[in-house]
């Protein structure tokens, strides 16, 4: 029975190593200067890059950061804080609910809201599909943050007559804070490779564009569109630029696990 | 004078005198910290309630329109403006009910193996790696699925399946191997949704009391038996908790089903045939949809999938939570 357990944990991370490897073997070889500096050329036309996806998933993530992180370390708080009271259990469970919301909804959501009204997609209504998403994964884990963050450091400072908010603020929250940072990290890294909500609000762009209020390209969706097509350069880039998002994911889901291990060793165990 | 010993703050500025904060009556200053993350905290359900009342709004004409026949018409014929979502409605469900199969004794086994048997300088890193099978983009697995899975299924499992095990006779392996198909939608979302079935399941598992193990081990039960008949059923309700999860997850997941399912608007038998999913009807047609009833039809899917997903969410996390209400930390 070991061994069938022990070749169950084998299989399942088969498609791990499987989708890394393929991911690398293909993609490499198309990754260069070019790929980050270059616009996308008409299909036939050898090279181009991918800049202005690249741009519009950072100006993306800024967005849904700017939304997701203050809503969510301040739930999050509140959690930690308020953990018995009533309001605080209903809050926990709806959150864990809306995270499991399909992402597509939240595009749905997002178009009702902010493209249907004014007629046009925009990168804003992308942002704060994403910033919803985020929303639930920052709340939850800065509450395990703030947890961990011992009593006798909170009643020390309350002690010396720190009033309750420079308490949280100065003592709890800073103390906490790597974890936060790393937590929102993660939570950046997760969002950053939606396609769902992207379709009907931000759309994706062929050209260059920074506007809020204007279609956007992104990593995700130009990958979607060139992984359909028929055309064998779109499937190189579509590779690369897999590649470029996974490595994204994959560095600061390691960098995350290293900063938590090192700080709360063996609590996780 | 005892504030001398802490870092930050300059004494007095907006702080009242000692003690006012922690005897008797509140400062201004913990007034509006308090209200400030309430309003954040409250904002999560508000959030919730506000997403679910646009979603209604925005399939509401199509609602008005096909009410509850919608649900059980299999005619999705966009120019007679004529929408039935039965046909996603049965794809959404096979192929998570089939992902479900593939993948929850694979979870359960990683997670029995990863908590009970596993070296302890291995628990680390291979858990970090099954995990990491959630962190990949769900594109990313579609693009993957499209020239790795689909050439596989198409040359070896499915000829395996249909001749070498002879199993093309029976209505659910017959008709051609396009690759494309609700089999290929299942395989990945097995694999998509594996890392969280195994992550709730291993919690569920570690928060097993220690004396229910010892007790089993001292009537003389083997590690085996003590795994299966005093660990696992103690921990049942919430590794049901963890698979329902695992189900929220399969039904709501778009890309890498949109680019593998073959979107056909069709009821077929046959797993070898494409099919259609609630999530994928949506990213595939929106684009597509000219007229309001198509797009409200389109977010009709949508309103579907959302009620379906709070309740399988909310129906999980309460297991999750009856078991292990009191986890580490």
């Amino acid at each position: 029975m070991v061994g069938l357990m022990g070749f169950a944990a084998l299989l399942a991370t088969l498609p791990l190593i499987f989708v890394l490897i393929h991911l690398i073997r293909q993609g490499a070889s198309s990754i260069d200067l070019a790929f980050f500096t270059r616009m996308p050329r008409p299909v036939g036309e050898a090279g181009g890059g991918m800049a202005n996806a690249i741009t519009g998933t950072l100006i993306l993530v800024s967005i849904a950061a700017s939304i997701g992180l203050p809503v969510g370390i301040g739930a999050g708080l509140y959690l930690a804080e308020q953990r018995g009271a009533r309001l605080a259990t209903t809050v926990r469970f709806l959150s864990d609910v809306l995270n499991g919301m399909p992402s597509i909804v939240m595009g749905i959501f997002a178009w009702h809201f902010l493209v249907r009204p004014v007629g046009h997609f925009s990168a804003l209504a992308g942002g704060v599909a994403l910033g919803a998403m985020m929303i639930p994964l920052v709340t939850r884990a800065t509450e395990e943050m703030v947890r961990t963050v011992p009593t006798a450091l909170r009643e020390a400072a309350l002690a010396l007559g720190y009033p309750r908010w420079r308490t949280s603020v100065a003592i709890v929250l800073r103390t906490a804070l790597p974890g936060i940072v790393t937590a929102a990290l993660v939570a950046v890294a997760r969002i950053a490779g939606e396609t769902a909500p992207l379709l009907f609000t931000a759309f994706g762009n062929q050209f260059w564009s920074v506007s809020l209020s204007q279609p956007i390209a992104s990593l995700p969706h130009t990958i979607y569109t060139y992984a359909k097509s028929p055309y064998d350069d779109w499937h190189r880039l579509a590779w690369a630029g897999a590649l470029v998002l996974i490595a994204l994911v994959l560095v600061i889901s390691i960098l995350a696990r290293f900063v938590t291990r090192s700080r709360h060793g063996g609590v996780g165990d | 004078m005892t504030e001398v010993a802490l870092p930050a703050p300059e004494p007095g500025e907006s702080s009242p005198p000692e003690g006012a904060a922690t005897l008797g009556g509140r400062s201004a200053g913990d007034i509006v910290y308090r209200t400030l993350t309430t309003a954040f905290a409250v904002a999560i359900p508000v959030l919730l309630g506000f997403i679910t009342f646009e979603v209604v709004a925005a399939a509401w004409p199509a609602l008005r329109v096909f009410g509850f026949g919608f649900l059980t018409s299999s005619v999705w014929d966009p120019v007679r403006n004529q929408f039935g979502a039965a046909p996603m409605i049965y794809g959404t469900i096979v192929s998570s009910i089939l992902a479900l199969v593939l993948a929850a004794p694979l979870a359960l086994g990683v997670a029995i193996f990863l908590s009970e048997f596993c070296p302890r300088w291995l628990r680390r890193p291979l858990a970090f790696f099954v995990d990491l099978l959630a962190a990949i983009p769900s594109v990313v697995y579609g693009l993957w699925g499209i020239f790795f899975l689909l050439p596989l299924l198409r040359e070896k499992v499915m000829p395996f399946l249909a001749t070498t095990l002879g199993l093309g006779s029976t209505p659910f392996f017959s008709g051609p191997a396009y690759g494309n198909s609700m089999l290929a939608a299942a395989v990945i979302l097995a694999i998509m949704i594996l890392p969280y079935i195994s992550a709730v399941a291993r919690e569920v598992l570690m928060a097993v009391p220690r004396s229910q193990r010892e007790a089993a081990l001292a009537m003389g039960a083997t590690k085996w038996e003590m795994i299966r008949d005093a660990v696992v059923p103690y921990a049942r309700t919430g590794i049901l908790g963890g698979v329902i999860l695992g189900l929220g997850r399969a039904l709501g997941e778009t890309m890498a089903v949109t680019m593998l399912i073959g979107n056909r608007h069709e009821i077929s038998a046959s797993l070898f045939a494409p099919g259609y999913t609630l999530a994928s009807v949506i990213a595939n047609e929106f684009a597509e949809a000219t007229t309001v009833l198509h797009t409200a039809a389109l977010m009709a899917c949508g309103a579907v999938l959302l009620v379906v997903t709070l309740v399988v969410n909310a129906i999980a996390r309460w297991l999750v939570w009856s078991v292990g209400r009191e986890p580490r930390s």
